[in-house]
């Protein structure tokens, strides 16, 4: 979720982007399965929500079962290949973005920006300048490096090659 | 200076609450309207303004009656079952000319229903739902933008009118976030006082008696009994009760041009989608992508009191569509006000229409 709203932020505030930002999820509060959307656009957004995605990033087995099997063959997808055992029938970049929050960064809570940066740097959705500031506007005091190192790593992850669909 | 940002619907409303002068607010958390009440919590002792989270709804509306009061402009928000906790208090409001903002962030009902999903199932609630006779003002704000222009305009509407104003969003746009400009400043409505020599509820021709508020230097009879221009109790006075309802229904109802507020595209069209709240936005999406003659739109922000007249901007319309998130609740007041058919979309589960199930009912009533 939070990582879809800085997605949002860096194409309105950085990019000079339109963006809508919606949301799906339950009454838990936590531990609950979520879906975020992002729209972006160079114009206003009429209809708000994103019933055809074709960038998909999955953190979770659920998510993908749900989300993810069905998507469009024409859709790129990013699977965290730490939780998500499936693969797409799009082509997809497998991205340890747990993993590596874990081992690299030493905090799994920046998984979801590990993710994000790998997000950016495969697709250019957003400029790597837009994220980095929208990251900073959105993240508690004192973690500002640890975040930063998060997209970072995402980067390098995001610049290796997609798999043909499974 | 107007600023940029990506902000949720319901933060925004809460900054535009602040920006038209609300300066209290008590409220009972409740999804979807809670960051409402979190974003109150955190600016309000800023500005000099009070919090106060009370132990249920009722006491919710009770506070922000009595905040008014004391002259403050004052808010709560809730949804569906709080709203319905709320009632009884709302109809005081009404009766003692309180002015106060309530804004609802409508979810799925009846009961407590489906907290996270969205529903304009409310609509008939804030105009109905109180015992007796009511006029009620509400706004239906169809983007993040919007909660922050119509929070505001619902602050101004309440004080120009002494009586409560309603928001009534919906959890898709009070927890969608985009891009808002926030105006350097608005046009914000001040109370009237009451004039020097005046009895607290007699009005002048506009129907609205200025306000008397507590501690300065007033000490007015405040009641929900039916009163006279004093304030004291006349209950079984026929001619002071139908006089005092009848004032209090015409101030609002009377001035339902100078309230009305809303958007017409293709006014030549056969076809007119009438909207409000987020399934507009849905509307404007067919209106901009639809292949073939122009379906006309009009989009409502405030629904109550209904703009009857603008049904009259469409003089080729052959019927009225009405896609709602509710069984038809609006569909219902534009049969009222119309000849033509009127065909109700109804929308339950939380989920908009999309534009292609708008444009199959668009087709339909075309080959009618």
């Amino acid at each position: 979720m939070l990582a879809a709203v800085i997605l949002g932020r860096a194409a309105v505030m950085y990019d000079g982007k339109y963006a809508v930002q919606t949301q799906v999820y339950g009454p838990e509060a936590r531990g609950g399965a979520s879906m975020a959307a992002v729209v972006i656009d160079t114009v206003p957004i009429l209809y708000p929500k994103v019933s055809d995605p074709d960038l998909l990033v999955i953190m979770s087995q659920e998510g993908f079962e749900k989300y993810g099997a069905g998507a469009r063959r024409d859709a790129r997808m990013l699977v965290d290949s730490g939780l998500v055992l499936s693969r797409p029938g799009c082509p997809y970049l497998e991205v340890p973005a747990t993993d590596d929050a874990r081992t690299v960064l030493k905090k799994v809570i920046v998984a979801n920006i590990v993710m994000l940066g790998a997000l950016v740097e495969a697709t250019g959705v957003v400029s790597r300048e837009a994220i980095e500031r929208a990251v900073l506007d959105s993240v508690p005091k004192g973690t500002e490096e640890l975040n930063l190192g998060a997209l970072r790593q995402g980067y390098i992850r995001g610049g290796e090659a997609f798999h043909e669909a499974a | 200076m107007t600023r940029l940002d990506f902000m949720q619907g319901n933060v925004a409303s809460a900054e535009g609450a602040i920006a038209a002068g609300c300066r209290f607010f008590g409220g009972y958390p409740i999804t979807p309207s809670t960051e409402i009440a979190e974003r109150m919590a955190a600016r309000l002792p800023r500005v000099g303004g009070t919090f106060i989270q009370m132990e249920d709804e009722i006491a919710s509306i009770a506070a922000v009656i009595g905040a008014s009061w004391t002259g403050m402009k004052a808010m709560t928000a809730t949804s569906g079952p709080g709203f319905s906790l709320m009632l009884e208090n709302l109809g005081f409001a009404v009766m003692t000319e309180t002015p106060l903002v309530v804004v609802d962030i409508q979810r799925g009902g009846p009961s407590t229903g489906q907290p996270t999903m969205s529903s304009q199932g409310d609509m008939l609630q804030c105009r109905y739902g109180s015992h007796g006779d009511i006029a009620t003002i509400a706004l239906a704000p169809a983007s993040v933008q919007e909660m922050y222009d119509l929070t505001v305009k619902a602050f101004n509407l309440a004080e120009r009118f002494r009586c409560p104003a309603f928001v009534m969003a919906d959890e898709i746009v009070g927890h969608m976030r985009e891009r808002i400009e926030i105006p350097g400043s608005v046009e914000v409505a001040k109370r009237r006082p009451l004039e020097p020599g005046r009895l607290p509820f007699a009005a002048g021709p506009d129907l609205v008696p200025g306000f008397p508020s507590f501690g300065r230097g007033y000490r007015v009879h405040v009641t929900g009994l039916t009163h006279d221009e004093r304030g004291y109790p006349a209950t079984n006075d026929e001619a002071v009760h139908a006089a005092l309802v009848e004032r209090l229904v015409t101030k609002v109802e009377s001035s339902r041009r100078e309230i009305a507020d809303y958007e017409v595209m293709n006014p030549d069209a056969d076809v007119v989608i009438v909207c409000y709240g987020a399934p507009a936005r849905t509307v404007l999406q067919l209106a901009a992508e639809q292949a073939g003659p122009p379906v006309g739109v009009l989009r409502f922000r405030v629904v109550w009191p209904f703009p009857e007249h603008a049904l009259g901007e469409f003089p080729n319309a052959e019927a009225f569509i009405v896609p709602e998130q509710n069984m038809g609740q609006l569909a219902r007041e534009i049969e009222r006000h119309t000849s033509l058919p009127v065909v109700p979309v109804p929308k339950l589960g939380g989920d908009l229409h999309t534009p292609g199930e708008l444009a199959r009912v668009v087709e339909e009533v075309r080959r009618r």
